[in-house]
């Protein structure tokens, strides 16, 4: 029920983010959805790609510092609270949320989050008791 | 597992010669070394005759205070051969310094000295455990360099194998090590986790190979990354001293008790000054050591400011040897920065960032200016061990390790995570400190 994310350590300097695009983009490597976190000295890039260990292969050969991380993507109904509604149901189930960030894709009219929790497995318990669509990995690499 | 540790004393006469009959051997060849700086040297001579002291003064050790100082500047003020104290035909061997920072200086040996040279490479080799049945890597430079040299001497005085390869390449050194056998690596200390890197990179169990004992030295290291390499590549690391000025390798070395480094008191004799006053400190002070070298012919040197911070310890040592101890240096006296006028070595720096867990020694030091305020910036390199997918905790091991060196060298420190391989490497000495400040 989870997704692989990679994680890429990037310094603030000019040019970084081309050179990782470019090398997924020279070997074949779809980027399905991304965020960068940063602070004025660094960022770290979380991915989303179609190929994940050959992205971390990719990568790791440019010299990047990567790892790989597992996340949960969840269907939010796409109207007026409709991610609050997600939010207190895991806040119910006692869930802490690390990051979210949102996918580009819509999965059948509803919008899909991308989330870290603290502990992936209440998280997912929780959302599914509450019958709330937790997507597989396959479904989110080729979407 | 750590091999047994060596209990063999290359050689017992002088090693463990009590200090009453050893003092008297040091004055008497002392005042030998004045008398022939005096009458062939003029450096020497027209220091002394500056301040009216001839040899004759110099009547037990404590009067080589009186002595004046030599400095890195008099050798270059005497390029080449100033200093020489025989012929050149006497000479048998030159070496030389860099000379990255100006001229170099050249030293010369006789026969003789390279004799001294090569038994007291094999007294700090023996003491560290190399035995006639070792195969000896040497992973130093050789050429105008004493390091290669020195332990290639001694390596072959015990019978060892000596394998001569010198510096860089290092997947060629790897694959020697495999093949060849080596069980004593002879090089920098950061050499041998450049090494251990490699070998990781590579897939190859350091504990696989054959190596046994290290031999680390030409730049100061710490304890902690002596357990590193001790770790990570398997072998007991021990640590020698020596500077070319004086002789090279072979001045001091540890024992198995790892308890500092014997410096070799029949042939040179240990002082501690203040670096900033010039006086001698009392026994057990931190502070510079100065070096009387009292056997060699061709290149004698007086009272040698060596620039390394150290102490030393004239405690009787549990191996039998009652040569005075010094301990690890602990920077260079003109390394040490002063930052907001507290006085910083980038070795202590080192300690810290291998306490905090996984965190390897490739940093760099940058000192700025703004104002009038010094900021001291360390930069670390990120790898998978210390790489936090939650901004939190990257966060947090930032903070840490900035509490961590406030509280260790009494004065703030920005640090800041940089990509892997954007500090320069080096196969020999590192540049560890960029001082902005002057320029």
């Amino acid at each position: 029920m989870t997704v692989e994310q990679i994680s890429v350590f990037i310094e603030n300097k000019s040019g970084r983010l081309a050179e990782v695009t470019q090398a997924l983009g020279d070997n074949g490597i779809n980027i399905r959805t991304l965020s960068l976190a940063d602070t004025s000295d660094f960022g770290i890039l979380r991915l989303i790609v179609d190929k994940t260990d050959l992205a971390k292969d990719v990568l790791k050969k440019h010299g990047f510092t990567v790892s790989k991380t597992t996340v949960v993507a969840v269907e939010v109904p796409d109207h007026p609270a409709g991610l609050a509604s997600i939010l207190k149901i895991l806040d119910t189930g006692k869930v802490n949320v690390e990051y979210m960030y949102a996918f580009v894709e819509r999965c059948g009219g509803n919008a899909v989050i991308i989330f870290r929790f603290d502990d992936h497995k209440t998280a997912i318990d929780t959302l599914l008791k509450n019958k709330v669509n937790v997507l597989q990995g396959e479904r989110v690499y080729n979407m | 597992m750590k091999p047994s540790v060596s209990t063999k004393i290359w050689d017992r006469d002088n090693e463990c010669m009590p200090r009453e009959q050893l003092e008297i051997l040091q004055l008497e060849r002392l005042q030998q070394t004045l008398e022939r700086v005096n009458n062939h040297v003029p450096c020497y001579k027209n220091k002394f005759s500056a301040l009216q002291i001839s040899s004759k003064d110099v009547q037990s050790l404590d009067d080589l205070s009186k002595l004046p100082f030599t400095t890195k500047e008099d050798l270059r003020l005497n390029y080449p051969y100033g200093m020489f104290a025989v012929p050149m035909r006497d000479v048998v061997r030159i070496h030389s310094s860099s000379g990255t920072t100006g001229k170099p200086t050249v030293v010369g040996y006789t026969r003789n000295d390279l004799n001294t040279w090569t038994q007291l490479a094999a007294r700090f080799m023996t003491a560290a455990g190399v035995t006639p049945d070792d195969i000896v890597h040497i992973a130093f430079g050789y050429g105008l360099f004493t390091g290669a040299f020195g332990l290639h001497y001694g390596a072959e005085e015990i019978g060892a194998s000596v394998i001569p390869i010198s510096s860089g390449n290092t997947d060629k050194q790897i694959m020697i090590m495999q093949d060849y056998l080596s069980s004593a690596l002879v090089c920098t200390p950061s050499y041998a986790l450049t090494l251990a890197d490699r070998m990781e990179k590579q897939g190859i169990d350091p504990h696989r190979l054959s190596l046994k004992v290290g031999l680390f030295g030409g730049e100061p290291w710490s304890e902690a990354m002596r357990c590193e390499i001790e770790k990570r590549l398997g072998v007991v690391a021990t640590d020698n001293y020596g500077l070319s000025e004086v002789m090279g390798p072979g001045i001091a070395g540890e024992c198995q008790y790892q308890c500092g480094m014997h410096i070799f008191e029949d042939h040179f004799i240990a002082e501690i000054i203040d670096p900033e006053t010039g006086e001698v400190l009392p026994s057990g002070s931190v502070g510079e050591l100065v070096l009387t070298s009292i056997t060699k012919e061709a290149f004698p040197i007086i009272r040698y400011r060596t620039r390394d911070i150290t102490r030393l310890d004239y405690g009787p040592c549990a191996c039998g040897r009652t040569h005075v101890r010094m301990m690890k240096t602990m920077g260079r006296s003109d390394d040490m920065l002063i930052i907001k006028g507290v006085n910083v070595f980038p070795t202590q720096i080192e300690e810290v960032l291998f306490q905090v867990e996984g965190c390897e020694p490739h940093y760099q030091l940058i000192v700025e200016r703004s104002g009038t305020m010094d900021t001291l910036e360390v930069q670390v390199e990120v790898n998978e061990r210390i790489f936090f997918d939650e901004m939190r905790k990257q966060r947090a091991f930032v903070d840490k390790l900035e509490k961590r060196l406030l509280s260790v060298l009494g004065v703030g420190a920005k640090v800041k995570l940089v990509e892997p391989s954007t500090i320069i490497r080096h196969e020999g000495k590192a540049k560890r400190v960029i001082d902005k400040r002057n320029s």
